[in-house]
């Protein structure tokens, strides 16, 4: 499903790369969690799936589409494949957490009625019931780490992305954030989590992928915290 | 419904109500459209009521012809069709001995000296044919004609156009082109202010919500679908824009019609301003909302373009 061959990614001309030599393979339903300290390079790998970055050489190939081969004007349809939960939430300021959750929906065309019928399932599936109108200003950073779960989930993605989605959590909550990963997991999506916390590593007991400065250094199934 | 249907009224829905929202934003945006749009508005009148004026003054500089009074009735036939083919005749009138008295005997009727000075003898005023140029620029061309030996044996004396009153005609010719040419040149001028601060206001307020558009880029719309609503918002400030500027002229022609008795301002000729903002109010309407509407839509299309680009740095 996810395929990185020996990616490197230099930003500007610092002399050392953000990643080196990256090379990770996920399989369909697989559910990975990435750990490394800040500034391992984390974030960058995220980003260069999501073609928010371009490597400076290697191979991507996420979902059948190898990105070397990805015009620009396919890169929307690209994403739209892919459900990203984002460190800083990337909520639209303007409106509300209907909205937020709706627009995942109308960049695909959905017609109204059938998007009035499926916001309220994920909302139902985050907690955030009878909190459709708040704008995201007006909400905790909890409901808002919700809500930015809510609209990648929205779509039934066949790959979810979440980068740090327990960061702002208290433990009950975070908890509840990754029983919906599993949840949709189960359900057939591939998963890609990055995370700090080792409460979470520990009792997922999934595959963890270790990344220090830059390149993978343990890749171990079914393993628990270890830096 | 039709998905590109769906997409389209979306986009438009999404800019009304986002124009709703940022209210404050688009309040200060379309304080700057206005007085520019009002400016330029204002500049188009006043360039108009001064054509209009220099106008009325060349009008009234037209070249007499003094005739002999031993010239006939054919000759002074054929000399005014002669004169009525050049190109840049626009109007010959002749005037007999008898009429040239009696205009003369109006022009000076609370002068009696003068009006003696013709009743004592045997009428002293030539027959005149009046010639009205079309462009005072080339009113070299008739003097030349007039100027022809077969021609000037016919005149009693040099045309009108020659000595002080030529120099006055080629003064008030100057002095209208330069007139003619700044007015046309500050309408320009203002036009091209207007354009880049309308520009560069709608630039600040998409970069004030460029998070917005980078955050869409990333969930996967497509760019039009971003895009789409910012042009449609400022478009709708282009037509608020340019509605209101023309009821602010409106209401300034209303008020300086009433509060001003006099009817002009030294070169401003207000109620022929005012007349001209009537006549033409719909095409100034369409004028000002078309300005209106294109520099919105392209500084909003130009101004998002750069947070819709992919990386593409390696």
């Amino acid at each position: 499903m996810i395929l990185l061959d020996r990616v490197t990614k230099t930003y500007g001309k610092t002399a050392t790369p953000a990643l080196d030599r990256v090379s990770l393979h996920v399989e369909p339903k697989e559910f990975v969690i990435v750990v490394g300290q800040s500034g391992a390079g984390k974030t960058t790998l995220l980003r260069l799936l999501t073609r928010e970055e371009k490597p400076s050489s290697g191979k991507i190939i996420v979902g059948g589409i190898d990105y070397d081969k990805l015009r620009d004007r396919d890169i929307p349809l690209l994403r739209r494949k892919i459900g990203v939960v984002f460190q800083d939430f990337k909520l639209l300021p303007n409106r509300t957490v209907f909205e937020n959750i709706a627009f995942a929906l109308e960049i695909v065309g959905m017609g109204s009625h059938e998007i009035r019928h499926t916001v309220p399932k994920v909302l139902d599936i985050v907690n955030l019931k009878g909190k459709e109108k708040r704008m995201p200003l007006e909400l905790s950073g909890g409901e808002r780490q919700r809500v930015a779960i809510a609209r990648a989930i929205v779509r039934q993605p066949k790959i979810l992305i979440a980068d740090e989605p327990t960061g702002n959590l208290d433990p009950k909550h975070a908890w509840d954030v990754i029983n919906v990963l599993e949840k949709i997991n189960r359900y057939g999506t591939t998963v890609l989590l990055t995370t700090h916390n080792q409460d979470v590593v520990n009792k997922l007991k999934r595959r963890v992928v270790t990344i220090q400065h830059g390149q993978i250094v343990s890749d171990r199934a079914r393993a628990s915290y270890a830096l | 419904m039709n998905r590109k249907l769906i997409t389209f009224s979306r986009i438009i829905r999404t800019g009304i109500v986002n124009f709703v929202r940022n209210a404050w934003l688009a309040v200060a945006a379309m304080a700057v459209m206005v007085v520019t749009l009002t400016i330029v508005l204002f500049s188009i009148v006043t360039n108009a009521t001064f054509n209009n004026t220099i106008n009325q003054i060349t009008n009234k500089i037209d070249i007499s012809v003094y005739l002999k009074d031993s010239t006939t009735s054919a000759q002074t036939h054929q000399l005014i069709q002669r004169l009525a083919a050049l190109p840049n005749v626009q109007k010959v009138k002749y005037l007999s001995k008898d009429q040239a008295l009696q205009n003369y005997k109006q022009q000076n009727a609370n002068n009696p000296q003068l009006l003696a000075a013709v009743s004592e003898t045997d009428n002293p005023l030539p027959a005149t044919i009046q010639v009205k140029p079309r462009n005072l620029n080339k009113i070299q061309d008739i003097k030349s004609f007039l100027s022809q030996p077969s021609v000037a044996a016919l005149q009693s004396d040099q045309p009108s156009y020659s000595g002080d009153r030529k120099q006055a005609i080629d003064k008030i010719t100057h002095a209208t082109n330069i007139l003619r040419e700044a007015g046309v040149g500050a309408v320009l001028v203002f036009a091209i202010i207007s354009m880049l601060i309308i520009f560069n206001t709608i630039q600040m307020a998409i970069f004030n919500r460029r998070d917005e558009l980078t955050i869409m880029r990333l969930l996967g719309a497509s760019t039009w679908y971003i895009r789409g609503p910012f042009v449609v918002e400022t478009i709708v400030y282009g037509v608020l824009s340019a509605l209101l500027s023309v009821l602010i002229i409106n209401s300034l022609f209303v008020a300086a019609s009433s509060a001003l008795q006099a009817s002009s301002l030294g070169l401003l000729d207000i109620s022929y301003a005012g007349q001209y903002f009537h006549r033409n109010l719909l095409e100034l309407l369409a004028m000002q909302l078309g300005v209106g509407i294109l520099i919105g839509a392209v500084s909003s299309i130009i101004a998002t373009r750069r947070y819709l680009k992919f990386k593409t740095t390696k």
